[in-house]
């Protein structure tokens, strides 16, 4: 029985000697050395993936002006930002879109702007028109305030997201006669594609199915800076039906994760548009995985084969909350390009980049391997139905 | 034998001229109208594949140029932005003519030019817009 601790892998880490690969290539080793052998050998695994995550956004502190101001509505870049909180506090959330935009009413709206491409261009280094105005206090008499910022000039900023990485998730596809514009990107009619979004087997969460070791305090690739694991995130559903080797068949566990804006990159945080649905932002997650036994092990070495999405047809089903699910396929089918749906085969493309989400894990991997991230023992893990058990 | 692919813009003024019939008869041309999007007395444009001799090619679209339309190259149009490209693979199931397609098992996605037939339905479609429209 090989048994690891926290500290002895990041005592390996600082002294250089730890054995780290990614989820990809910890499948092919499992099935050549077998559990022990393996997991005697390999400390961390890392995992990664990229893709649109609508719950984000993030936390600004834009700073005092002379006279003071208590801020109550807040735009940047033309892109309101949530001002329910401290004077120059606000929060811009990576789906809002300018008031002005027309949205759906020339449908399907275009929606080329928004609060994720406004944070895209912020750690891009990019100026950013902010506008505020408030009702004026004895404490904050000003009234109005234009000026262009840069990231580099706010005092705080950092990313808060209250629902990402998700662990599994639906594959679309329209039954109907006629085309949807969705959140899942555009399905068109009478099974005419399927979109799926996750990173099968390198996705954190189907590498840690019951989250073992991914909890509050868990330091994470955020961004291409570094965060931490805040929360489980909003929807986090660990109830939800379950393979046989403890992955969810369903859309299951998410992530609340925070992390300082100013470390962070345009390459990895990206605004995107939905036709006829919306803005959100594209957000890199890369999550170390410590091997503590071999139990962990096998959880890593799980492989698009045996992992599987549920089919949801987005005209009817999911719209109307049905809960109806067409079938499950798995993420080596989706990411064959074809699925069989209904007897039919279905063209299916992704919306999250699978080269990405590798390059996520690969970065994590070098890091660790030359010392410069180490890994942190959570101080409590996320709610799962095994631990409950227990 | 010459073929190739063009983008035409028609000024309000001519949007009303049999241009195909003039190509075809007078010049001998083969025209195939891969997508047209021309309204009365309103700027229009076309994308056509031209084939014929090559003396014909040139004085066809020399014609085409004295009367006003704008003349530009296929390859002018589409353009894949690579850095704004995430390799998602979005595009790959609604580009109809296999001009974007995914690499497997690098899952990469690749732009071949010369399959697009400018139907924009990736401009739009592109979560990221990688792709563009380029005149
Ligand atoms: S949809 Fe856009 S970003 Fe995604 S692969 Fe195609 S061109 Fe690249
Ligand atoms: S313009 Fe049409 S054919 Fe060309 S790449 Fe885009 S979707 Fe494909």
């Amino acid at each position: 029985m090989v048994k690891k601790t926290y500290a002895e892998i990041n005592a390996r880490i600082k002294a250089g000697e730890a054995v780290v690969v990614t989820a990809e290539e910890v499948t092919p080793m499992v099935r050549e050395r077998g559990l022990e052998e393996t997991a005697a050998t390999v400390d961390v695994v890392t995992t990664g993936t990229f893709g649109p995550m609508c719950s984000s956004g993030a936390f600004f502190n834009l700073g005092h002006s002379k006279p003071r101001m208590k801020m109550s509505h807040v735009y940047m870049n033309n892109v309101e930002a949530y001002t329910g909180i401290a004077a120059v506090d606000a929060y811009l959330g990576a789906t809002q879109i300018p008031d002005t935009d027309a949205a759906n009413k020339t449908f399907p709206g275009e929606f080329n702007y928004g609060g994720g491409h406004v944070i895209e261009e912020l750690v891009a280094g990019k100026e950013v028109v902010l506008e505020a105005t408030a009702h004026g206090t004895d404490c904050y008499p000003r009234r109005k305030l234009d000026k262009v910022v840069r990231l580099e000039d706010l005092p705080q900023a950092f990313l808060f997201n209250p629902r990402n990485a998700y662990q599994n998730y639906n594959v679309g596809v329209n039954l109907s006669d006629r085309t949807l514009y969705t959140y899942m990107g555009i399905l068109k009619p009478n099974l005419g594609n399927a979109n799926y979004s996750s990173a099968g087997q390198l996705s954190p969460l189907f590498n840690d199915p019951y989250y073992r070791t991914i909890g509050m305090g868990t330091r994470i690739f955020l961004g291409g800076g570094e965060g931490y694991v805040t929360w489980h995130g909003t929807q986090h559903a660990p109830g939800a039906p379950r393979a046989h080797n403890g992955t969810p068949i369903m859309p299951a566990g998410t992530l609340a994760v925070i992390g300082d804006l100013k470390g962070m990159s345009s390459k990895w945080l990206r605004g995107v548009s939905f036709l006829g649905y919306g803005v959100s932002m594209m957000v890199g997650i890369g999550i170390p995985i410590p091997i503590l036994d071999e139990e962990m092990l096998k959880y890593t070495s799980v492989s698009d084969e045996e992992l599987f999405a549920p089919v949801m047809d987005y005209s009817e089903s999911y719209p109307q909350g049905l809960g109806e699910v067409l079938g499950q396929v798995s993420y080596a089918q989706l990411k064959s390009g074809e699925i069989s749906v209904n007897g039919k085969l279905v063209t299916a493309a992704p919306l999250s980049s699978y080269f990405k989400a590798r390059q996520i894990a690969e970065i994590l991997k070098d890091k660790i391997k030359k010392g410069a991230f180490l890994l942190t023992e959570p101080v409590f893990t996320l709610q799962s139905f095994m631990n409950n058990d227990a | 034998m010459l073929k190739q692919k063009f983008v035409l813009y028609f000024p309000a003024a001519v949007t009303e001229e049999p241009f195909t019939y003039y190509l075809i008869k007078d010049y001998n041309l083969m025209v195939n109208i891969i997508r047209a999007d021309i309204n009365p007395r309103k700027e229009g444009r076309a994308v056509v594949e031209l084939s014929g001799e090559k003396e014909d090619f040139q004085e066809g679209l020399e014609f085409l140029q004295s009367r006003g339309v704008k003349v530009f190259p296929l390859e002018q149009e589409i353009v894949w932005v690579e850095e704004r490209c995430t390799q998602c693979g979005a595009c790959t199931a609604i580009c109809p003519s296999g001009a974007l397609v995914m690499e497997r098992p690098q899952m990469t996605v690749k732009f071949l030019n010369d399959r697009c037939v400018a139907c924009e339905y990736c401009i739009k479609a592109c979560p990221s817009r990688a792709m563009e429209v380029r005149f």
